[in-house]
Order: C-alpha cells, then structure tokens, then sequence
C-alpha cells in the first residue's frame, strides 16, 4: 500500500482557496492524480484533504464515505480524532462532496473503514507529532519532552500545556513526518478507537432534523414523480398529458429519453409529471395513464425461470476451481449426499426510497442525492446533460437505508434531465411503488451440491455448482455466466481440507436489471453451503459444529489460486487479509459457548448454526426458532461470533451484526420478488414484507478482535442467517428447507 | 380548515384530499415525518392527531380540521427532549435514522396511554412501524428504559 501524506498549507497554494492557515494534511491512498493536482494547483484548490486544523485549533475532518446507518461517518473520524488526540467536541465534521481527489467515495463493499484506517490514522498522528513538534520549538526542549493530550500539548517535565490552536501556525510550517517516522499511539491509550463514540447525527435522528434525500428543498422547486416502462427495455406508447396538465399543481409533463443497453446505471425512460409539490405530482401521473410497450423482455416469468435454471444445472460446467479428482472420489464412494438449493430474486427496500435533487447555477449542476457513491453520480449524470463530470457537483445527503440500491443511480440522472428541462430545481421522488418495480435485484439462482463419503464416514469429494444471471451483464451484455467475483463470493473460498474439490458455473442470462445487495453472492452460495454442512452431519449421525470442524480440519491459510481459482478477496491481498481456517473456528466455538449449542431443546424448538466469512470478516451465527403444530414460525434469539479485527466502533459493529441477523430473517422468512410477462408483481411492503418488530430475535453479539487490521462489518453479518435457520427449523421439526423463502413451506 | 401543528395555527383551503403527509413534507418544509411506503404500511410517516399516533400518508386534510397535530419536530420542548429521544440516543438505536422520528411518534403515543407496556404489547403496538435496519431490540430497550423511570426527558 502507498502512503503519502503531505502539508500542503506549507505551498502557499491554499490562499487562495478560501482556507485561512492552519495546517492542512492531504493523505491520497486511492488517487494516484491527487497530490500532481494539489502540485498543479494555484488559486483553485478546494479543501481536497481529508484533515485541517484551523487557527483556532478546530479540527476539520472531511469524511468522504456516506453514512447509511451503517456508522462510517463516526468511525473514520475516530480514527484520526484518536491519533491527533483531538477533543470530541472541537471536531467539525464536513461531509464531502464527490471528487476524486478524495480517493474512492463508493460506499459499498463493507470497505470504509477497511479500506481508510491507514490513512486516517496516518493523517491524525501526523498532524499531531507536526503540533508536537511545533511545541517543542518554541518551548525551546525536545520533541521527546512533549506529548499531545485531549488537544493541547503538554511539556512533560513540567507539566505546562498549551491549547492546541497556540501552535497551528508553526505546525503548518513544518514538514510532514515521512510515514516510517510516523508513531501511532498503543492501544491501551486510545480514546475513541475500540470505543463506542455516539453517532454524529444522534441528535438530529431523534428530532427529525436530519436531512435525507427526500428531505432536500430549494427554493423554487418542482417535485417530479415518473412512470418508467414496467418492463426492461419497454417503451413508451402514449399518454394523456391534457389530463395530468388539468390537476392542479401539474406544471409539466415530460418525456425522459428511451432506456438503451448496456444496462448501466442509466435512467429507464418513462415519462415524467412535474408539480408544485409532491401529491400533486402523483395525481397527475396518475392522470397520464401513460401506456408502454413490453419489448423483450416481456416473456419473463420467474416460475418458469426457475426451471431454466435447472436446466443449466444439467448442463455444460463452467468450472472455476478444481483440486484432486471429485467424480472419482464420487463414483467410488461409499454414499454420495446430494441436495439442491433455490434461491429467488431478492430487492434491498432501503426504507428511505430514491430520491435526488437537481439544480443549475453558473451552467454548472448542484445535486443533493441519498446516493452511495457522489462520483459515480457525477460520470453517471455528465453525459445526460452534456456537462464535463466534474461540472457536476454533487453532495450524498444521509441515506435512508441503501444495502447496495443507492450506488446505482439512475434516479440521479432522472433529475438532472428534469432541472435542466425546467430551468428549476427539481426533486425526483421516487416512491415506494417505484423502487419496488425498478429495482436493480439480487440475482436468482439454483445450486447443487454432492458430497462423497467414504465407508469411515469421512467426507471425501465435495462438488458444487451454481447458475444464475449475472450482476456484470448490465456492464457487458454478453456476460452469460457468473464472473469470478461473483463465485469469489462464498464458493471459491470454501474452507474445506477436502482432498477433492470442484466448483463450477451454469449459464444464465437476466432479464431484469440485477444488481448487489447487501452482501451479494454470499446470500445464495452461503445458504447452499451452510444448508449442506447441515445434511452432511445428519447423514454421518454428527453435531453440525463437529461437522464443521472436520470439513474446515487444520489450523491454515488458504490459497484459491492453487485450486486454479481467480479469488479477489474483496479486493484485498492475501498477505494483509489471509484467509484463517483458525478465525472460522475461533467464532464457531465462541457461538457455540454463548448459545450452548448442541443442548437439549423443548419440543417444537431447535437451534441451527451456521459460519461464514466474507468482506474479510469471520461470523458464526446461532438462531433458535419454535414451529408450533400449525406449522407457525417464530425466531426467538440468536446469537452472534464476529471477527473483523479491530472494531473501530465496537457498538456500531455490534449494531450491524443485529442488523444483520434482521436483514437474513427477513430474507429467510418473505424475500421473493417475482415477475410474469416481465414485470414485478410486488409493489410495496405487502407484497414483499420484511420482517417487523414482532418477528424479529433478541441478537446477542460477540466480538472477536484476534487482529489489529479491520474488516468488513456492513455485509459480513448476513449471509450466515438464512441457513443457521432453516436448520434450526430442521432441528425443530425435521423438516429440511432448501428453498428460500421458507413463507408457507411448514404449513403446507 | 384550521388546526394546529406543534402548538402554531395555520389553515389550509386547497385540496381536502390530500395526505397530510404532503401538506407537512412539501407545503410547510416539515421534513422530520418521513415518506416510506405511502400506504399506511410502514409507518415512518406516523404523527398524532389529537395525541393519537396516525399514518400521515392515510390522513385527509379534511380529517386534521380543527385537530392539534404533533410531529417529531414538536415532541420535545426545545433542548429539552422527550424521554423517548433521550433513550434513543442513550441506547444508540438509529442506523441509518429513517424510520427513528415515526417509531418515536409511535411508541410516544403507546406510552402516553399505556405507561407499563409488556413485551407483548410493545410488540403489537410496533409492528406497524418498519424499520429496515433492524434496530428493533433497541427500540423495545428504550421503550422500557423509560417506562421503568430509568430515563428521563432532558437533553443529549
Ligand atoms: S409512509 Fe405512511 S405508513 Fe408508510
Ligand atoms: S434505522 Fe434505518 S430504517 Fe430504521
């Protein structure tokens, strides 16, 4: 990894900035281009550093990630907060627009904090050994004799101190640490790492003054709502625009330009209903009765779907790892254990729908969107409005919710169109309806897995396919089978010691816009996985735990790409996040230890487990569930071993893994989106419920830091939920679920 | 009509039909009641009316005449905050936040008439406010915080 932090307040070329001394540190790690642009600039540069400290010793941390419940706006500036040794209450928190001078903003992927705790903690200890420093100098003794303590300085011989605002000045006239000279502070002496520091925004959460992207006003504005061909590729017919333009409030109808493949994250068409406020908007729309064509993708009808999968089950493999010899190992075993496993299309229902605001100044456009990547906005938008990315400005509002929906924004470009038709600000509204119909769905999939045992009892061959459409298709619409990042995603780091091993792909292509959903793959290939280990201990008359533990066999690391296998590791290296057969056990026994799994249960209830990593972060998860004689579920508890290093934020980790185990309940319990003749059949929250207060188990968190490097905490939380109950219920009733949803499966 | 909002009078003689959800959001800049299904299905929307917690997207205009309404924005007094709030901030329940002013709105106006819930009655006076995050162990924690005395309104 390349670390570089610089003062740039030292080249003068802050002045003419609006930045009025004090020290200013750049630490780029993403963008190779930002320090030749700082060196470039003149009198144009904008605060592209992630860290200031003003003349009157505020702290300035601009955080370039968004906030969607999942705390990185409070835990990136922990991290430099701890480091500088900066008070709390002197941190001006600046949420940053889109700019690829900050690095990478996509707020996905579980890489926040991952991702940016080098570089944070270089930034704050940098700037504090430069104050330090600045001290020494002028209380005239060695840097060693002075020590920067909750915002001042200290002389340790004598146990003077002065604020930290007495040494700025000096403090940017120095040069910046190199890092091998940079010191971080122990762990015993930090104050907000590994500490629960409240969210930033509490306040504004419980007294409704948080601004969302359905929240954002300005003067003068249009609220729009639009209709969008209900399937892919559709068009649009007609529509009765003296009807909608006769509501009052209606001031415009307008067509939005025809949807073309690839599938990007562009905009889908439709037609647009601009009013004065956003009931009248709807009304009009309503009014339009806009009419569309089906186009080809109107065939599409998921029951049928299903079956094409299977199909490419049966069919031609497209293998992407492979270790021994697993149809020898199958044909000769002593008993072969095989099962297939469904799972349907699935859609985030972030509970904030999209919504983005647009608005021209200067010829250049403002926008305020509940987006989780502003520059993915800014290359996304550009084009629609014949503007250079980065005559987008665009600031990420808080986000209501994303789970993977908001980095796509189509909407974005949807009001960008509409502002610039209008010659007004305008609010693209989308409701619920909307985001229901026109989604970017998790993926459907079929998997089947074969497991060879031999006369001992031992598992021998372990064989798993899996077919289904894409994410990458709506990049490059010849994708026709999974890519391996997709496989990456729970499959290819499969942690048996099994001597044979085989994973291979079936084709399929998408006829809905797929998309990420909090954690992906891992939903599908994690279930399949966490279901089977559960049917391999049945049939060899084991504990799933001890099952686990005898596929899973030594304490290692292991290497996909010596199976052959392409393994991105969340784009990590294998150096800095090894995969550790030891961490999937760690929190497997934990698990175990706080459920006491593996004890007697009362009749019509039983504990499943299931274990996992994923997002470079380990998660076992126990789930008790209780089916009464009419086939009614209820999950009760569920306990949670978590290993993602160091948590930063250690309640905002625990806050993500009960989150999480919601998110896989309720995956587990109602997720299906369907389609017949190509559109959605759900609209809104009662046709795909989620779960509610009263279906929801008390979560129990561990956490297990056995590194001092984070992990992913955003997704790694889910995938292991669904199996952990359905082999709960297994236990409970005997009843063996491998198709997701469990819905009405106990009382049928 | 004429009614009340957080103590202030105001009237309105546009269209009785439509949700006060709107008039709040789009018409007064209200935008502490949040828009998350439109139908009367999740709850984040959830004001009272005359102390009752309703779904502001499924109230006519025409039914808030002469009515007092109370938003989030009105729950507290000032810095001082109603018990609620308080335990939401102590207990750390928001995520991302959306769904916090209605499931406050909502449990507010459980307590105001039922000061002891049990577990059970905090689940069926809940379960109509959804909350994607997950947060509801900490909501039913809260809830409980104050119900027992153990929080009290003030500031954060
Ligand atoms: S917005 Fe009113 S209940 Fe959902
Ligand atoms: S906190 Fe995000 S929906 Fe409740």
């Amino acid at each position: 990894m390349s670390l570089h932090i610089e003062n740039v307040s030292r080249r003068g070329i802050l002045k003419g900035a609006g930045i009025v001394g004090g020290l200013v540190l750049t630490a780029p790690l993403m963008s190779k281009g930002l320090l030749a642009e700082i060196k470039k600039a003149s009198g144009m540069l904008e605060a592209t550093n992630y860290l200031s400290i003003s003349e009157d010793g505020t702290v300035n941390i601009y955080i370039h990630r968004v906030e969607m419940g999942q705390g990185s706006r409070t835990g990136l500036p922990q991290i430099i907060a701890d480091e500088l040794e900066a008070d709390w209450s002197r941190i001006n928190f600046v949420a940053a627009f889109g700019d690829q001078k900050f690095g990478d903003q996509n707020t996905d992927g579980s890489t926040s904090i991952r991702k940016f705790y080098d570089t944070f903690r270089h930034a704050g200890a940098a700037a504090r050994m430069m104050l330090e420093q600045a001290a020494a100098k002028k209380w005239d003794v060695d840097a060693s004799q002075v020590e920067a303590r909750e915002h001042r300085i200290v002389n340790k011989a004598t146990g003077d101190s002065a604020d930290f605002s007495e040494f700025v000045t000096a403090a940017a006239e120095l040069p910046v640490p190199a890092v091998d000279k940079v010191t971080f502070k122990s762990k015993d002496q930090h104050r907000f790492i590994g500490k629960p520091v409240r969210n930033i925004y509490m306040k504004d959460f419980v007294t409704g003054s948080s601004q969302f992207g359905q929240d954002v006003r300005r003067e003068g504005m249009l609220y729009a709502v639009a209709m969008r061909p209900p399937v892919l590729g559709g068009k649009l017919k007609g529509y009765n625009k003296e009807a909608a333009m006769a509501v009052s409030g209606v001031v415009d109808v307008v067509e939005l330009p025809a949807f073309e493949k690839p599938i990007m994250f562009k905009p889908l068409g439709g037609v647009a209903v601009l009013a004065t406020n956003t009931y009248a908007a709807k009304k009009g729309l309503e009014a339009l009765a806009a009419e569309f064509e089906a186009g080809d993708n109107g065939g599409y009808d998921t029951a049928a779907y299903e079956q094409t999968l299977w199909q490419s089950i049966e069919g031609e493999d497209v293998n992407f790892l492979k270790r021994g010899d697993v149809d020898g190992a199958l044909s000769s075993a002593a008993k072969v254990v095989e099962a297939d496993y469904f799972v349907p299309h699935l859609h985030h229902a972030p509970m904030e729908p999209p919504a983005a605001t647009a608005e021209w100044r200067d010829g250049k456009l403002m926008m305020w969107v509940c987006c989780q990547d502003p520059q993915s906005v800014q290359q996304t938008v550009a084009p629609y409005v014949g503007l250079k990315p980065e005559d987008v400005h665009v600031e990420a509002t808080l986000l209501g919710g994303a789970f993977g929906r908001k980095s796509k924004p189509d909407f974005a470009a949807e009001a960008a169109i509409l502002a610039k038709h209008a010659g007004k600000p305008v609010k693209m509204v989308w409701t619920r309806e909307d985001d229901m119909q026109h989604s970017y769905y998790h993926t459907i999939s079929a998997q089947r897995v074969k497991a060879a045992i031999d006369a001992d009892g031992k598992v021998t061959a372990y064989k798993h396919k899996s077919a289904f459409p894409s994410i990458f298709e709506i990049f490059n619409p010849a994708t026709e089978h999974p890519v391996p990042l997709e496989m990456g995603l729970g499959l290819l780091d499969i942690p048996f010691e099994t001597a044979n091993m085989q994973i291979d792909a079936g084709r399929a292509r998408g006829h809905v816009r797929i998309g990420w959903m909090r954690s992906v793959t891992n939903i599908q290939h994690a279930f399949a996985v966490g279901s089977f280990v559960d049917e391999l201990a049945e049939a060899t008359g084991k504990r799933t735990d001890a099952m686990w533990m005898e596929l899973i066999g030594s304490d290692r690391t292991l290497d996909p790409a010596k199976d052959g296998a392409d393994y991105f590791n969340y784009g990590e290296s294998l150096e800095r996040h090894p995969l550790e057969t030891a961490r999937l056990k760690g929190v497997l026994k934990k698990v175990v230890e706080m459920s006491g799994y593996g004890k007697k249960m009362p009749k019509g209830h039983g504990l499943g487990l299931s274990v996992h990593r994923s997002f470079v972060t380990y998660v076992a998860t126990v789930v008790e569930v209780a089916v009464d004689g009419d086939g009614n579920l209820s999950v009760p508890r569920a306990w949670v071993a978590a290993d993602c290093g160091l948590a930063v934020n250690p309640d905002r980790v625990k806050s993500q893994m009960e989150g999480a185990v919601v998110f896989g309940t309720s995956i587990a319990l109602h997720g299906e989106i369907t389609a017949k003749d190509g559109i959605i059949e759900q609209t809104n929250f009662d046709g795909y419920p989620v779960c509610r207060m009263n279906e929801c188990p008390h979560v129990e968190v561990a956490i297990l830091e056995t590194t001092g490097v984070p992990g992913g905490v955003g997704e790694p939380g889910v995938p292991p939920v669904a199996p952990a109950i359905t082999n709960a219920i297994f236990a409970a009733t005997g009843n063996r679920i491998r198709r997701l949803p469990i819905g009405h499966q106990l009382s049928a | 009509m004429d009614f009340k909002i957080n103590g202030r009078a105001v009237s309105y003689d546009g269209d009785g039909e439509m949700p006060l959800l709107w008039y709040l959001r789009d018409l007064e800049g209200m935008t502490g009641t949040k828009f998350g299904c439109g139908a009367g299905l999740c709850g984040a929307c959830t004001v009272h009316v005359d102390g009752m917690a309703v779904r502001s997207c499924q109230t006519w205009m025409d039914d808030v005449d002469g009515t007092e309404v109370t938003t989030i924005e009105g729950l507290g007094n000032g810095e001082t905050l109603h018990a609620l709030q308080v335990a939401w901030a102590e207990n750390d329940v928001p995520q991302c936040g959306y769904c916090q002013s209605g499931q406050i709105m909502q449990a507010a106006s459980l307590l105001a008439e039922n000061p002891n819930p049990t577990d059970e009655e905090i689940d069926v006076a809940m379960s109509g406010n959804i909350c994607r995050c997950g947060t509801y162990q900490r909501i039913k924690k809260s809830i409980r915080d104050v119900a027992s005395g153990k929080v009290k309104g003030g500031t954060i």
